[in-house]
């Protein structure tokens, strides 16, 4: 639902609301017709007294949650991404459990954002050689998009790139940093 | 044949080549004579600094006798005799003032006499070789040229000595092109704090460091074309690896894959008219020929595995690569027209960038994981027995070699971040070539 329409429809039923108040409040039920009664063309009977229309509670707030990330800028969007990385075993280009379960979450985020277009970016840890890391990287970014593509995702919508062991996350050189550094990186190029 | 006497003819080809150039009478003590050192050692150099004949020059004069006294050291022919043990040995104006018996009490075979004189930006250098014991000139040449570089006098000068007494392709007026961060850009428009990395040319000693691409992203993996006037590289400015070719002293960029699909890690055939790389265009990292122009495309490699890193061997018929094919990256070699594929490595868990040595070495040096990191290993394709030439201090890749085949460049975090050394493919003569920022995927040109 884009603003606009929420913005339309939130008027109206302010409108609605304004236009009910005008009549007292009346919960009177319309009485059911006695048995036997003459026809009601016969004796026209009054009109029923109009039944007020209210919201059982207050108007709740326009849902922000959504929007929040539909209306943030590319920039800070990916800074902060919505979007969670997929991470590798050593020399490996397989998505393992895992990892499958967190592209699924990416996948949804995908459908739900239809119009977004996202670069997938190959990333290595410092282990292998810048050289044969390039092609590593590209088959591990190759790998996501083949992946979400199974899941429905349009493959015009996901660009890969490998960066091989150019841009590390984690500068350090132990465990934790190689973990961290062997991963396919999600970028929202156009939205 | 022996190889001393194929020293000896083929300096005497060399000097009778000199003779024709200069068509002046030459002294009979001027014709070409290898000066040898005592009885198996090699021939004790002394290179002190060379005489400003104008006062101008004094700065030149020092510069010239340091690097030719580095350059001559570089290809170990010759023992050069330190320099500050020259204090006590009169400073000779002339000549005819070369005080041969005190450089001779100083146990040196050979000196070099040299002057350099400036008028405005123009320099005018004389340089004689003299064989102490003889007391003759073996070797005597003038230049002339900019005050800018005065460096390039005495890397013409070395690569002279050692072909007149050595036979010998000296390298010093080669260059290594390489991938620095060392402007300390950051790249423009990104969503991420990344740092830009520039391809640079430098001597082959470090010095003159110069960038020749400024696009502020990511540019990788120079490569020279056999010329040595233009660089190929890999560059992230479409925002995907592809390959450009910057004609270096033209200031023109070809793009011969032109974009659309990823390419990257290029490389020169030896006569320089066609370019080997990797591309995923078929959707998996494959080898694939082009024309220099980027006609003529063809597939090279058809596997569902990584083939990359592709180098030509120097009669431009056979490639050699990286494949992970039988599980972990080892070093293939297929032939350019894509048949008779064979493994090469077989005793390492993981090896990459081969790069087949010049003739007349018939070698393939690369990255080979040893522990933590890499080290660099020699494959001997004569023999198959492989040798290593660094050993654990820090991670060593991206082997290059020098294009009379007598050393290697790589990169190695030996001393912290990212740096470009050489070294000689006997594992010894070991030197730094660059220290600023980090530097990468070096590449020797001819």
């Amino acid at each position: 639902m884009t603003r606009h329409t929420v913005l339309v429809l939130l008027f109206a039923s302010v409108l609605l609301a304004g236009c009910a108040r005008r009549q007292p409040p009346v919960a009177t039920p319309t009485p059911p017709p006695p048995a036997g009664a003459p026809p009601a063309a016969a004796t026209p009977a009054p009109p029923p007294p109009a039944v007020r229309v209210e919201e059982a509670l207050p108007l709740p707030p326009e849902p922000v949650a959504e929007d929040a990330i539909a209306n943030r800028s590319l920039d800070d969007l990916n800074r902060d991404s919505p979007f969670k990385p997929v991470f590798f075993a050593l020399d490996s280009a397989e998505l393992d459990e895992p990892g499958r379960a967190v592209a699924t979450a990416n996948a949804q985020l995908l459908r739900k954002y239809p119009a977004w277009v996202i670069t997938v970016e190959g990333h290595c840890d410092e282990r292998g050689t810048a050289e044969y890391n390039l092609a590593l990287g590209e088959r591990r970014a190759v790998a996501v998009k083949t992946y979400l593509a199974s899941l429905g995702v349009s493959p015009d919508r996901i660009r890969t790139v490998s960066y091989g062991k150019e841009f590390p996350f984690d500068p350090g050189h132990d465990e934790a940093a190689w973990t961290r550094n062997r991963r396919a990186h999600f970028v929202i190029t156009s939205k | 044949m022996t190889m001393r006497q194929v020293v000896w003819a083929l300096a005497a080809a060399a000097g009778s080549v000199l003779g024709a150039q200069e068509p002046a009478p030459q002294q009979p003590s001027e014709v070409a004579v290898v000066i040898s050192g005592d009885p198996g050692t090699p021939p004790r150099y002394a290179v002190p600094d060379f005489i400003s004949l104008t006062p101008d020059a004094a700065g030149l004069a020092k510069t010239v006798g340091q690097v030719l006294w580095d350059d001559l050291a570089f290809e170990r022919e010759f023992y050069l005799i330190p320099r500050d043990t020259y204090a006590t040995i009169p400073v000779a104006r002339s000549p005819d003032q070369v005080p041969f018996a005190a450089w001779r009490e100083l146990g040196s075979d050979a000196v070099v006499f040299g002057t350099i004189a400036r008028t405005g930006n123009d320099v005018r250098v004389e340089v004689r070789l003299f064989n102490i014991r003889t007391r003759q000139s073996v070797f005597s040449k003038e230049y002339t040229g900019s005050a800018n570089n005065p460096r390039l006098y005495a890397h013409t000068i070395a690569d002279e000595i050692h072909q007149q007494q050595r036979a010998l392709r000296g390298v010093a007026r080669t260059k290594i092109a390489f991938s620095s961060d060392r402007n300390r850009e950051r790249m423009v428009g990104t969503v991420e704090n990344r740092d830009v990395k520039e391809i640079y040319i430098a001597d082959y000693d470090g010095a003159n460091a110069r960038r020749i691409t400024t696009s502020r992203q990511l540019n990788l993996t120079p490569v020279w074309s056999p010329d040595a006037r233009a660089i190929a590289y890999t560059s992230y400015r479409r925002g995907y690896p592809d390959l450009f070719v910057a004609l270096i002293y033209q200031g023109v960029q070809e793009e011969p894959t032109r974009g659309g699909t990823q390419n990257w890690l290029p490389m020169f055939s030896p006569d320089g008219t066609r370019i080997v790389f990797t591309s995923s265009r078929d959707g998996n990292p494959e080898l694939y020929l082009m024309n220099r122009d980027g006609t003529g495309l063809r597939r090279l490699t058809t596997h569902p595995a990584i083939d990359t890193s592709p180098t030509w061997s120097p009669t431009g018929t056979q490639i050699a690569f990286t494949s992970d094919r039988a599980g972990t990256p080892q070093i293939y070699i297929v032939g350019a027209d894509g048949l008779n594929l064979r493994r090469l490595t077989t005793a390492e868990s993981y090896a990459d960038r081969p790069t087949w040595s010049p003739a007349p070495f018939n070698e393939i040096a690369f990255a080979a994981r040893t522990g933590p990191g890499y080290d660099i290993k020699v494959y001997d394709l004569a023999t198959g027995a492989t040798r290593q030439i660094t050993f654990g201090e820090g991670s060593n890749e991206s082997p290059t070699y020098a294009p009379n085949g007598r050393h290697l460049a790589f990169t190695s975090t030996r001393t912290g971040r990212s740096q470009i050394f050489t070294l000689g493919r006997d594992g010894r003569g070991l030197r730094q070539v660059t220290r600023d920022g980090n530097n990468n995927t070096p590449a020797w040109s001819n």
